[in-house]
Formats: structure tokens, sequence, C-alpha cells
């Protein structure tokens, strides 16, 4: 099976999508058609042995992507005297490089290497490569994304880290295996509990969502934990459809259930847990009477789900990013997993897989923080107020950096590199103060495949990026953090002067901080990356088409997670630490608690008579990965307006139709979005899209592609988070809807 | 000469317009064509609590069966891509006998 088949001019290539256009690295197999140097077809490979020759309508519309007319392919450049202007100027990218190298030196000078910061996306190959561009090229400690309270996977990754010393948790479907379901040491799980994740549409981080009917229709049985009942839950056992928000005190009910009811996997506790004593008599403050009515799910459900979960013979939990947007999310996380230790669902068959904390490029990029002056790491923003930042995040906090932006303390920033990243289109909070204090950048780079409001808005040049037919590297799923595929991404096409993420670190690197930049090429460096770490050169993996590293179960009781090699886990006690030292360490409870989010019917009932309904957003479909795609013709057909979800009893209290555009409002900021009045979603709740922007809109100043109209993340306030920092409302906040005439009609 | 069908096990069909997109580019078609287009039943509660919520996929006049790809020992476009491996192609006597095994929430069309 070779990579390329064919001739020169006419051949198929076998590769691995991963970005742009934007996805998390799955490793789906993918075979291009390429003729006369066009992509001309698109087929899933059939010999990959998780995709196994699927695709997403993401992939299917490729060449809606790489050809769309509006695509940026060359390097622009704009007078700042014209910003949000659409009066960009094709440049070489030599010229691109030099005007850059300029400013840097003068920023530099003028500010210090604090002058300049970089903004990230997520998703995308860029993930791995602007911490790279912010410490290994620019020297700057001033890294992060817009995202506020970091609420997105960094935090799930922290709480395993804390619990059990290891990488992402993802549940075990038999990903290690060539031969996947059928292998002898495979078992199914009995039960898997979705929670605050719609795996089939969002495919996040490394996970193929669609895995999980493959193994409904083996016999797993599956419990949602979700305010609304989605497609899977439709196949369900179990909804515990609970109020947004709630997730700590549903996971302290679930775990007082089974000790109290003795369901839980004595073996594992003993041997290989820490603090259950301490954690029984914290969840015995959590009765099951009391967790309904905080949830609001009938109590019957709770237990019988409960019940069903514990008794299983092997279980997993999947949780998604509703964890990380709550500021109670560190203590719903840590009830999650304890859950799994509970019941002995750790690195069992059926059970959660545990894979080291970083590997590849995914450990590489944060190691590159070594290029930037000590003392600038120590003094990152926001560290002061937030230690925990120090060691669990190696990104800003989005808040802190907002306001330094906005006030110059403790020190000016005027240069931003924008890094596949949308940022008051898509993640921020308060996107409106994003926007106006990046406008006081004396000098933004947007590194970018479209026009975004942001590239219109800033940008003094514009980079474009490739997409991945058109670069060579490595698919990693879960960013190594439990990489059970790595697959060879393949360069067939170039689609005008478009340039990879690591090709533009390459090149700048070279110039600015030749030092860090050894390799003359994109292929020496994923040498380096492969061959020292996984035994073989790129050109091999090419050969290959992908490799999965080898996998054994119950690494814990094989001294194979800790670095001395004893039995136990990679934590500060050696075991699963259901009592966590770390969280204490923090200035954190060590053990779990609920804590209604800030604004609740419970924690502001005044405000709660203005606003009577509780807002969750961004739950994701399969037409669009965040602000991304909706130029995208097939795409854009199927997905063509933002919708909020209304149960029909809300809606006609206030006089909503379906297909209503209808004001979300609450006490920060209101967005219009077209209502979609269903059973579904739990009645007192509404759901709103998120990222929604309009391409075919202007994107000048001051419209900026009406990234204000269907924004939810205008109802998100600033710097409301978590303890230890991590955790923004996005999922739980309170709003009151009214119709309107239109997007834009009152 | 056997009629050739598409079975669907809608017990499983997630309603992911992977066939719909994967049938337009494989049959160059436009905006507002289709080849196989998803039909939706629900959802709503029953009595009992459970939901009703189907999602079928529905070949229309333009399905030739992706003739060109049978032809090269390839599956139709749609089967091939289906993320709930949901759908197959074969002679409608196979996929009759294949319907009566699984016994529920499963249909065939012949375009």
């Amino acid at each position: 099976m070779s990579w390329k088949i064919g001739t020169e001019n006419d051949f198929i290539a076998r590769t691995h999508a991963w970005s742009a256009p934007g996805c998390h690295p799955v490793g789906c197999g993918i075979k291009l058609h390429v003729k006369d140097g066009k992509v001309v077809g698109v087929e899933g490979d059939e010999e990959n042995p998780i995709t196994q020759g699927r695709l997403c309508v993401r992939c299917l519309s490729l060449t809606e992507y790489l050809y769309h007319p509006d695509r940026i392919l060359y390097p622009m450049k704009r007078d700042k005297a014209d910003r949000g202007k659409d009066k960009f100027v094709r440049i070489t990218w030599d010229e691109a490089y030099d005007i850059i190298e300029k400013k840097v030196h003068e920023i530099r000078e003028k500010y210090g290497y604090t002058g300049i910061g970089v903004l990230g996306g997520t998703g995308r190959e860029a993930t791995l490569f602007y911490p790279v561009l912010a410490y290994a090229v620019f020297q700057t400690p001033n890294c992060g994304t817009p995202l506020s309270g970091q609420s997105c996977y960094g935090p799930r990754c922290t709480i395993t880290n804390y619990l059990m010393g290891a990488g992402y948790p993802e549940i075990d479907h038999a990903q290690y295996f060539p031969d996947r379901y059928d292998n002898p040491q495979f078992e199914l799980p009995e039960y898997v509990i979705v929670w605050g994740k719609t795996p089939l549409e969002s495919n996040p981080d490394g996970f193929f969502g669609h895995a999980l009917v493959d193994m409904m229709k083996r016999g797993t049985k599956i419990i949602t934990v979700d305010p609304r009942v989605t497609w899977l839950g439709s196949r369900a056992e179990y909804n515990l459809q609970l109020r947004p928000g709630t997730d700590a005190a549903l996971g302290l009910g679930m775990i007082n259930i089974i000790i109290s009811e003795g369901l839980y996997d004595k073996e594992f506790v003993e041997n290989w847990c820490y603090g259950f004593e301490e954690l029984k008599e914290r969840a015995a403050e959590y009765p099951v009477e009391k967790v309904s009515e905080i949830t609001w799910i009938p109590k019957e459900t709770i237990l019988a789900a409960t019940r069903a979960f514990a008794k299983a013979k092997n279980a997993s939990i999947q949780w998604g990013v509703a964890i990380d947007q709550q500021s109670n999310g560190l203590q719903a996380g840590q009830t999650i997993l304890a859950l799994c230790a509970l019941t002995g669902n750790i690195d069992n068959p059926g059970g959660l897989t545990l894979a080291p904390k970083a590997s590849l490029t995914g450990r590489w990029r944060y190691e590159t923080i070594k290029y930037v002056d000590p003392e600038l790491v120590n003094n990152r923003l926001g560290n002061d107020i937030y230690p925990a930042s120090r060691s669990a995040l190696t990104n800003l906090l989005a808040d802190c950096y907002l306001e330094t932006l906005e006030t110059d303390e403790p020190y000016p920033i005027r240069m931003m590199w924008i890094h596949s990243c949308n940022p008051y289109a898509c993640p921020a909070a308060v996107p409106e103060r994003w926007h106006d204090a990046l406008q006081r950048m004396d000098f933004v780079v947007c590194q970018e495949a479209f026009m975004t409001p942001a590239a219109m808005g800033l940008a003094d040049i514009i980079l474009p990026v490739s997409t991945f037919p058109e670069r060579d590297g490595i698919c990693l799923p879960h960013f190594g953090r439990n990489t059970p595929l790595v697959g060879a991404i393949n360069k067939v096409v170039q689609i005008g002067e478009a340039k990879s993420d690591f090709e533009i670190c390459l090149e700048l690197g070279k110039r600015l901080n030749p030092e860090a930049w050894p390799w003359n090429s994109v292929e020496e460096f994923l040498d380096f990356q492969l061959v020292p770490n996984a035994g073989f050169s790129f050109a091999e993996l090419r050969e290959k088409i992908f490799y999965q590293p080898p996998y054994e179960y119950y690494k814990y009781k094989k001294g194979l997670c800790r670095s001395d090699g004893e039995p136990g886990f990679e934590t500060v006690t050696g075991l699963f630490e259901l009592k966590s030292l770390q969280y204490e360490a923090w200035g954190d409870d060590p053990l779990p608690y609920f804590m209604e989010p800030q604004y609740s019917p419970v924690s502001t009932p005044e405000l709660y008579k203005e606003y009577p309904l509780v807002l969750t957003t961004g739950g994701r479909k399969i037409t669009s990965f965040h602000s991304e795609h909706r130029q995208i013709p097939s795409l854009r057909e199927i997905d063509p307006w933002p919708i909020v979800q209304i149960h029909p009893d809300d809606a006609k209290k206030y006089g909503i139709e379906d297909g209503d555009w209808v004001c979300i409002e609450n006490q920060f900021g209101k967005c219009r979005q077209k209502a979609e009045v269903t059973p579904t979603i739990l009645k007192g709740v509404v759901h709103a899209q998120h990222a929604w922007w309009y391409p075919e809109e202007d994107q000048t100043e001051p419209n900026q592609g009406g990234y204000k109209k269907s924004n939810i993340n205008m109802l998100v306030p600033h710097k409301h988070i978590g303890k230890l920092a991590m955790g923004a409302p996005y999922k739980c906040l309170l709003c009151k809807i009214y119709k309107v005439k239109g997007l834009d009609e009152d | 000469m056997s009629k050739y069908g598409l079975l669907i096990d809608y017990e499983y069909c997630s309603g992911c317009h992977s066939c719909e997109v994967a049938c337009r580019h494989a049959k160059g078609l436009s905006l507002g064509e289709w080849g196989i287009k998803l039909a939706k039943v629900g959802p709503w509660q029953q009595q009992d609590g459970s939901w009703e919520w189907n999602h079928i996929p529905v070949p229309t006049k333009l399905c030739d069966l992706c003739a060109d790809r049978v032809a090269e020992g390839k599956k139709p476009a749609c089967v091939h891509h289906c993320l709930a491996f949901c759908m197959e192609y074969g002679p409608v006597e196979e996929l009759s006998k294949k319907m009566a095994e699984k016994g529920s929430k499963v249909c065939m069309f012949v375009p």
C-alpha cells in the first residue's frame, strides 16, 4: 500500500485530514485524487483502522474550501492608516518577512520582548505552533487564546494530570489496535456515559465520534448527561437532563449512591486510591433528593443510571467542553474521574485509557518556552493572582491578557500575531472589548485562510495559511496527549503561495532566533520529532501511511506510569487522588464541591425574574468547526442560520414559533438567532449556537462581518472564572428571549 | 437480472449529511441538487417516555447507485462514507434477507 499511486500528473495520494480546514486531529484517513496539479476528488481511506473509509461533510466538501474564490492565497499588506478598510496590496513572502522583521526589532527596542503577543486559535495545526511562534521565534511570554478562563480542554487535562498524572483520558474504543473491536484484549464497555458532550458532531480532540455508534451496534448502552436529548440521547438508556452548571452536584450525588450502596470496586479503591474516606464524607452531603432538586433531574433517573453504570462489568465516561465552560468545572471533572476510579474503570478494557501527559510535537511545543527569559516567564500575566496557572497552563490567562491589552499594565503589548484565530467573532467573551483593545496595536499580523473580521479589522500583514493537501506534517490525535495513531500528512498540491504554520515558524525563526531553528526543511524537523520518539523517519511514516503505537492495559499495576518505574500513578501520593493534593496546594478544596453558577435561578433569584431562562451555549454541529466553514456552500446550505433551541412550553409563553428570529438578551448583551422549538431541550433552558458571523456581509469597519449580530458571547461576562483561574460560564448564564422581525429588522 | 438497492439501518442513521455531500461531489451536482437527501421523523416523546427520532436518507431521481464506482469495484459514494456505517448496497434479494435478520428499523430503497 504505497502512499502515492499513479503518474506524475494523475495520482491518488493517501494522507490524513488535519487543517486547515479547521478540525481537531482525529486521524481521518483520506485519499486525494490529484490531476494536473489540482485536487479533483476526495475519498475516505478504507484502510484507516479508525475511520475505515468514512468522512464527515467537512472533508467531503474539501474542494469547495481549497478552491473557494475568497480564499487568501498571497501575502498582503495594508497601511495602518487604512486599518478596517479593504485596501490590501499583494506582496511577496520576502517582503512580508522583511516588514515583520523590521517591526519586531522596532517594537522590541521600544517596549522590550514583552511588547509582542501571540493569539492562537484551536483545532488547526496552529494549536501546536502558535506557542512555538511566541516562545521560539519571538521569545515572548505573551502567548494565549482569547477564550475566557481557558475554558476548553486545558482544564480537563489539568484535572487528569493532578488526579492521575496522565494525559487525556479518552474512552477505550479499541483505538490502539489494528484489528480494533475484534482484538482479543479489548472488551466492549457495557455503558458509556456521554457527559456534556456531543461527539458525533464534534469529534473532539482525537476521538472519532461515530465510534460510539460502532460500539452501540455491538451492545454498548449509552447514558447522556445533557440539558438536551440529542439524537444519541434518543437511543440512550438514560438521559440525565440537568440544569446547566450543576454537573458537580450530579457527580457528587452519583458518588454518594455508589459508595453508600457498596457498588464501588473495593480492590481498586483499597490498593490504588487516596482519600476515599474523605470523599465518602463529602459525598454524604449530597443525598439524591438534594441532588435532584439542584439538578432538576428526577430522583429515580439518577438512581437507575448510577446503579447501571456502577454495576456494569466495565464502563467509561466521556466528558466534554461543558466541564471546562463553567467555574465549578474543576470540581465537576474531579467527580467524573472519581466515578471511573471508584468503579475500577481506569486503564481496564472498556474503561478510560491511560496515556503519557504529552508526546511528540505536543510536548516539544511547550519545551520551547526555554527560549524566553525565565524572569519574563515567571512574571507572566496573571501568575501573581492565579498561581496555579504557572504550572497548570502554558498559555496566558485570556482575561489577564485582555486587561493588559486595554491598560498597558504591567507592560504595553504593541504587536499582535493573530494565528488562525477569530478572536471577537468566536472564542472571546466581551467581544467588543477585545475588538477595541486589539485596535491599540501598532502592528498586527494575521495568519489565515479566509478573510475574517479580525483580519479585515486589524491586519497590517496577512499571511496565507495552507490547507492539509498543501503541506507535509503529522496528524497527532489529542495533540500527543493520548495518541492512538500518528498519520502522515502529505503535500500533494500548491495553491497560490500558501504556507503551512510550521513553514512560517521556520522561515521567520531562522531570521529572528536561528539558534532555535536548526532544521533546513519541514522534513528535517519531522524527522527530529519522529526518529528519537517513534523510531522512524517521516519518509518511513509516509510509506507506512500511519503508525499505531502498542497499548497495554493496567499500566499502573505494571510500573509503566511512574517515571521511577514503580507501580502506581504519577501523582504526589503515587495513587489515584480522590482527594487532590495539587488542588490543595493551589488554594482550592482538595475534595469536590458544588458551587452554583454566578448567575442562576438559585444564586441570583432577583436577576432570574428579569432573565427567566437558563442559557447554555456552544453545542457543536458537523457543518462547521467553530467559526470556520460559514462560506463553504454545501455546508452553509445544510445549516444556513444560527439556531437557538427552546422548549415548546417556553416558546408559547413568549409568543415564539419555530423559525422565528429572536433576540437573546441578558445583563451583559444581546444577539439574534433563529428559534428551533423542540421538546428535546429541558424546559426552562435555552441553547444557543456559538461562533456565528457572516462572511457574505461587509467585513470592513464598522460592520466587521456582522460579528455582533448573532454572537452569543455578547452575553458572556469578562473574568468570571474559577478559583484556579479555569472555567468561565459559557455554559451557564441567564437570559430572556423575545421575538424580532429578522436578523436586521425590529 | 437482479435489481440492486440501498439498505438503510435507520436505527443508527445519525443524520450526519455525509451521504448527501459525498453524493453531490461524486456526481458533480450543484447547490440545490441532491442524489440522496435526508428525511426526518421526530423528535417527539412517546407516552412511554421513549423518543421517536429517525433520520432516513432517501435516494432521488438523480441516483444511479453510482454505476461508475460500482464498475470499478467500489461502493456507492454514500455507502462508502456513511459515518454510522448504516448503509449497504447489493442485490435486493440479499438485502431483504438482511432486513429480515435485523428485524426492525430498517428499510430498503430501489431508486
